[in-house]
């Protein structure tokens, strides 16, 4: 019964404007930095390698398509959680500005069928934005810069990955950033359930991700103290994908501790839902 | 099957909103073949009583059986059998009727066809709307495609809230036939709540009063009229000796005024046409005679007693 449940909200979600809005944003956004990249990319990588030039002579095609993705990948944390609000918010408060409940949760389907089904399908459409974020960068950028080493600045360091060493960790990293995206779908989707209009999940959402990145940017020792319960610190974790050597354990870590995310809140999600008295 | 089977069964029915007693030990039978009227001022807690029905709330407290089950531990099996419209009749805006009742009909796990569908659109009138978007639909239209929507899995039961809030009169009254023709030809069963009582005075057989989530009254539709006393003002020609003929007769103590074209009278249902008979033979031309007493003064006398 789950997969034409899926189907359904899938359908639901794809039949409204606002969920082209973050893909039209993405693909928008990339064209804008690529082509801006296009024009000032080799000032800007210049910039970014001043202090190494005295040591270092940099041969090739440094400033192609997985620089530029890579750049862009970073953007994640703070810009595409909104896209995602925008849709994940909306999957539960919707129903319940719109009215539908009445209609749907009057059917001969359980209720954590219906949340189990809504919560798939919102984590199916912020796959399909990771997945786009991917296509749009990578392809853009291979068409305007082409493919060549990786180069990963540090703050004491510098990685030069060889070409053929690059895409798989880009593939994963992709998967690790949809997983990120993923607690963020499932917080939205959280407070989704305890309001009935869609402003509220999105604002709600956007302001734990902000709070929780400027506590981890402040560098004093209470938020230090905090950071590791903090999901917003693992998001970026994809970036260990581009260490040498990778360090697995803490990938698996990050990985553990956002899925562990989503479980419980679409745990405590399930349990209001199904708790809740429809009275919209 | 036993014609006597009870379709719904309500025990004790108890629901609080914090301090708010929103049904109050209600108990309530509904037989097959029922149409059961659901009678309440606004804020009786009908509504609510509905929303128990179909487990979009939880009971304080109390039993709800439908089909001789257990609502809460076979929700899903009943269901499956229950069609509804709760109060306005929302759908997906952006969706097409059709698109809506597709989707409303794969959720049944039912698989109906886009025949059944079209022919659901047909009955309550918007099959050359069906590929519109409900957001371009009437008020009176939406409320149409509730009643599709409740049809559409061919329930056996059918609960309605207030099918007819925002028709216009020949759209209510399309209802009404609609009602009276589940009832009687499909064999379907009734539960239609409505604060329209000639609504519910004109199609439904049983029914039950309730105000502040207590149940006032229950019983027949019929044997409730005539349990109460009617008005009913009597047109004749020749008023002023019709007028002497009754104050003479055993209709006198009845007579409770009159004026230029008509008289009125404190009588009960069943006895309207002894008096047009006594007139009659009297010789008299009885032109109108028109109950001006039904169930909603017989609602409001009752409900206002209760308070």
């Amino acid at each position: 019964m789950i997969r034409p449940l899926v189907q359904i909200e899938l359908y639901k979600i794809f039949k409204k404007w606002r969920t082209y809005i973050g893909f039209i944003a993405i693909g928008g956004l990339v064209i804008i930095i690529e082509t801006a990249m296009l024009f000032e990319g080799q000032k800007s990588l210049d910039f970014m390698t001043r202090n190494l030039r005295d040591s270092f002579a940099f041969f090739g095609n440094l400033l192609n398509g997985f620089l530029i993705s890579y750049l862009i990948l970073n953007m994640l944390a703070v810009h595409i959680p909104f896209l995602i609000t925008l849709v994940a918010g909306d999957l539960l408060a919707g129903e319940a500005t719109a009215g539908t409940y009445r209609i749907l949760l009057t059917r001969p389907v359980s209720r954590f069928q219906v949340v189990w089904s809504k919560f798939l399908a919102g984590n199916i459409y912020t796959l399909s934005l990771v997945i786009w974020l991917g296509i749009v960068s990578l392809g853009i950028g291979a068409i305007m810069f082409g493919f060549g080493e990786l180069i990963v600045i540090g703050k004491d360091s510098i990685i030069i990955l060889d070409r053929a060493d690059v895409l798989w960790r880009f593939l994963f990293a992709y998967a690790f950033a949809a997983l990120g995206m993923s607690v963020v779908c499932s917080l939205a989707f959280f407070f989704s359930s305890l309001v009935e209009n869609a402003i509220g999940p999105i604002i709600a959402t956007m302001s734990v991700i902000i709070v929780f990145i400027i506590i981890s940017a402040i560098n004093i020792e209470i938020f230090r103290t905090i950071r590791p319960y903090l999901f917003t610190n693992y998001i970026l974790s994809w970036r260990l994908l581009f260490d040498t050597p990778v360090d697995t354990a803490k990938i698996v870590e990050a990985v553990i501790i956002l899925l562990g995310h989503i479980v419980v809140l679409f745990g405590i999600t399930a349990i209001i839902f199904k708790r809740k008295d429809i009275l919209s | 099957m036993n014609s006597e089977e009870k379709i719904i069964e309500v025990s004790d029915l108890t629901k609080d909103f914090k301090e708010v007693k929103a049904v109050d030990s209600l108990s309530l039978n509904v037989i097959r073949g029922d149409v059961f009227g659901f009678l309440g001022p606004n804020g009786a807690g009908k509504s609510t009583t509905i929303r128990l029905l179909l487990t979009l709330i939880k009971p304080g407290a109390g039993t709800i059986k439908i089909f001789n089950k257990h609502l809460i531990s076979e929700r899903k099996s009943i269901l499956k059998d229950v069609g509804a419209i709760i109060e306005n009749p929302d759908f997906y805006m952006y969706l097409s009727a059709f698109k809506n009742l597709e989707i409303l009909n794969r959720i049944s796990g039912r698989e109906i066809g886009s025949k059944r569908i079209m022919e659901t659109l047909e009955i309550v009138g918007l099959s050359e709307r069906a590929d519109s978007k409900v957001k371009t639909y009437s008020h009176g239209m939406k409320q149409r495609l509730g009643i599709a929507q409740a049809l559409l899995h061919d329930p056996e039961l059918i609960i309605l809230d207030e099918p007819t809030t925002g028709l216009d009169p020949q759209g209510m009254k399309e209802i009404r036939d609609l009602i009276t023709f589940l009832c009687k030809e499909k064999n379907k069963t009734i539960f239609l709540s409505s604060h329209i009582l000639s609504e519910v005075e004109q199609v439904a057989n049983r029914m039950i009063i309730i105000n502040k989530g207590k149940k006032i009254v229950e019983g027949n539709v019929r044997d409730l009229l005539n349990a109460s006393d009617l008005k009913v003002s009597v047109e004749v020609l020749e008023i002023e000796n019709a007028e002497q003929l009754i104050r003479q007769s055993q209709w006198a103590d009845k007579l409770i005024s009159r004026n230029e074209h008509t008289m009125i009278f404190n009588i009960q249902t069943d006895e309207i046409a002894n008096l047009n008979k006594y007139l009659v033979e009297n010789n008299f031309s009885v032109t109108a005679i028109v109950p001006t007493k039904s169930l909603e003064t017989y609602f409001l006398k009752i409900t206002e007693e209760a308070v």
